[in-house]
């Protein structure tokens, strides 16, 4: 029979209606899967009971290993096994290029920039090498759950732009699974604390993993994380740690620094081994070959000083980026390994002013999260009420108008799933075609936000400039990823488009775009009112020189002729300046010089529309 | 008329209510649905009914109601790994036959 689960009071499933649903950890040096199970959130071990699968995928010609033996090779067969594949998820061609010579592998640049890379099983894309370790986790679970996955909540970090998380969604389809909701790293980490169940408050998540270092400051209100800053260093982990233990042992010892591969591996495992032991103890005897040592806690913190001090710097500068004091900051939650060891602990303890979160294993802690949610986002209540949890854009989205101008029409920081319709027209007569260039950024000159899709609105019927009327709406759904459509409403003329970026930002990008944004704000906004000048002085000159043409000889003598030209020539040179109130003023000037000839032309036409016709006529 | 419990039963009950943090026991039971008649009931119990009767095994109450008794007398409840899977199983001697899937029965 099937084997069952315990169920809260009153809420047993029906036979055949469990729904099962997972969270999915996919990391950059290991990836994991939690369910919850008789009300217990926990990672799923495989068949050797280990929960943990690192992220490293081996390409062999008929067969595809995942995982630790896939990552023992990734020494011994360098150009098949990918590791740390998180790192070129929504990438370009270019992004790669950039940090080719730290990664081994032969790439290839493939339709719409994505990077491909050769291996013995022909060209993979991040996708599909993420898809093959999710793959994995989806039969680890639905071995362990005894039955098909209704879906999986996967975590990415609060830094993931568009182009990154869509590349997740897309690994998680070929792997064959249904993405309920990608969820932020720390908020999946503040959720398997239960800190969702707060009213409200800002809550620090402070990640130290193998490799990298992440600090998030998450505001709740209402039930919603929002996400309020993000810092960190993507070249600061536990692997710093270890190296800082080998120095010193070389030193110690007199060894040598040019090392041998082999020697270098089984130092950096000696050297592992004695920080895992000072978790526990104040001091670890290290032997090395024919050396023996002792290493005591103090040591080995005074070591390790100088990067912990790094990333408490990254967590002030994150707290002050949100214009909070540290002591408004009511809880700090410890994830990943590298938050073992005590002396960072104990930092983090000192600079919030109160006692980390460390109860929950910070390896499986986001997993636990992310599976919580998904029980939740499947369907199956959990006692104490819903748990919805929203997120927010971290960056406005909107489109580019005449002028080279960012119009926004989703501000940053809306919770999503949300949906804006702004209406746009057409900037000159008889205009049938329209552009829309979709931008993502703070930053009032298109030049200075990011380019996410252009796509065009054909079709539109002949109408005077500023009749048609286009609507554009912007829709995130609820794993932030934006589709745009635009309609002409009178003719039902209709377009659009799904956001997939060719290539994506790094959270420092991030960063520096919405601090830009702040620093910038007076000359954007000194550049925007030129820009709307220029515009409105170009769409009158362009109008008038219409109408020159048209009825230039025929409604004005040479002498008023000669006014107008006159004024447009001014306005033409005042144009190429920067001087905005000079523009704005000619703009005027030109139109108050040209109004008694826009009154005889209104005139002329009304008088030929009406020629030759009796009253009756135009009465009806 | 008596309901056990293995102790591996009752060591995970014991463990799933520590995690949820509250809770008096589980409730075992039947009702009448699924393709062969009747599924189990496996529960979680905040406050038992009045009528109910409270069985206690290795330090863990198991609570079921009258009419669920009479289907479920003499059943022992496990706790088995199946490979990777690990769940909770009714040993029912009153249960005739099962559906293909062993998600409900029939007595």
């Amino acid at each position: 029979m099937a084997l069952l689960q315990i169920a809260e009071p009153g809420q047993s499933p029906k036979p055949h209606q469990r729904r099962l649903a997972v969270g999915i950890d996919l990391g950059t040096t290991n990836s994991l899967v939690a369910a919850l199970r008789s009300g217990i959130s926990e990672p799923l071990p495989d068949q050797d009971g280990q929960v943990i699968l690192p992220s490293a995928v081996r390409y062999h010609a008929d067969r595809v290993e995942v995982g630790q033996s896939a990552k023992d090779a990734a020494a011994t067969d360098p150009l098949n096994t990918i590791i740390s594949v998180k790192r070129l998820m929504g990438r370009g061609i270019s992004d790669v290029k950039h940090l080719g010579d730290q990664l081994p592998y032969r790439f290839i640049g493939g339709e719409s920039h994505m990077p491909f890379i050769d291996t013995v099983q022909g060209a993979k894309s991040p996708v599909e090498v993420s898809a093959d370790i999710l793959k994995v986790l989806r039969q680890r679970a639905e071995a362990t759950l005894g039955g098909d996955l209704v879906g999986a909540v996967i975590t990415v970090p609060a830094y993931f732009d568009d182009a990154q998380r869509q590349a997740t969604k897309d690994a998680a389809k070929l792997a064959g699974l249904t993405v309920l909701r990608l969820l932020n790293e720390p908020t999946a980490a503040a959720v398997a604390y239960g800190l969702d169940q707060n009213a409200e408050g800002v809550v620090a998540i402070y990640d130290l993993g193998g490799g990298t270092f992440d600090i998030s400051i998450l505001r709740l209100t209402g039930g919603v994380f929002e996400v309020m800053a993000t810092g960190g260093d993507s070249a600061l982990g536990g692997d710093d740690f270890d190296h800082a233990i080998a120095s010193w042992i070389i030193t110690e010892a007199g060894l040598s620094d040019d090392l041998d591969p082999s020697a270098q591996r089984s130092l950096m495992q000696t050297a592992c081994a004695a920080k895992e032991a000072l978790t526990d103890t104040d001091s670890v005897e290290v032997v090395h070959g024919a050396w023996k040592g002792l290493l005591t806690r103090s040591a080995f913190n005074a070591l390790i000083e100088p990067m912990v001090a790094r990333s408490l710097k990254a967590c002030r500068r994150a707290v002050r980026d949100c214009g909070i004091e540290l002591d408004e900051v009511e809880a700090v939650v410890m994830v990943g390994g590298s938050t073992r060891v005590p002396r960072v602990r104990e930092a983090v303890a000192d600079l919030f002013g109160r006692q980390p979160l460390t109860e929950i294993d910070p390896d499986q802690v986001v997993a636990i999260g992310a599976a919580i949610q998904a029980d939740t986002l499947a369907g199956n209540k959990r006692d104490g009420g819903e748990l919805l949890l929203l997120d927010v854009i971290p960056l406005s989205l909107g489109l580019e108008t005449m002028g080279g101008l960012m119009e926004k029409v989703i501000p940053r920081n809306t919770t999503i799933p949300v949906a804006r319709a702004q209406e746009f027209t057409t900037y000159k007569d008889g205009q049938s075609a329209m552009m829309i260039h979709v931008l993502q950024g703070e930053r009032e000159l298109i030049s200075d936000c990011r380019s996410l899709a252009r796509f065009d609105l054909r079709g539109i019927p002949s109408m005077v400039a500023g009749a048609a009327k286009i609507r554009v709406t912007f829709q995130v759904d609820a794993d932030g990823l934006l589709s745009v459509s635009a309609r002409e409403l009178a003719s039902g003329v209709e377009s659009s488009i799904q956001v997939k970026p060719s290539y994506g930002l790094t959270d420092g990008e991030v960063a520096r775009m919405l601090k830009d944004s702040f620093q910038y704000a007076g000359d954007d906004k000194v550049a925007r009112v030129l820009r709307e000048q220029q515009v409105d002085a170009q769409r009158l000159i362009e109008a008038v020189e219409g109408a020159l043409q048209a009825d230039g000889e025929r409604l004005l003598d040479a002498e008023e002729r000669m006014v107008i030209d006159m004024q447009v020539e001014e306005l033409r040179e005042l144009m190429k300046g920067t001087d905005g109130a000079a523009i704005e003023q000619q703009t005027k000037r030109l139109s108050q010089v040209t109004d008694a000839f826009a009154a005889r032309r209104l005139d002329s036409t009304v008088k030929a529309a009406l020629s030759g016709r009796n009253l009756n006529e135009i009465e009806e | 008329m008596a309901i056990s419990m293995t102790e591996a039963a009752a060591n995970h009950v014991r463990r799933s209510l520590e995690g949820r943090g509250k809770g008096d026991g589980i409730r075992l039971g039947v009702r009448t649905t699924g393709c062969s008649g009747l599924a189990y009931v496996l529960e979680f119990v905040d406050a038992p009914d009045s009528e109910d009767t409270v069985f206690e095994h290795h330090g863990v109450k198991v609570i079921i109601d009258p009419k669920s008794l009479v289907y479920l007398d003499g059943t022992e409840l496990d706790f088995v790994k199946e490979g990777l899977n690990e769940g909770f199983k009714f040993n029912n001697p009153n249960s005739r036959g099962e559906c293909g899937c062993g998600e409900s029965f029939n007595v």
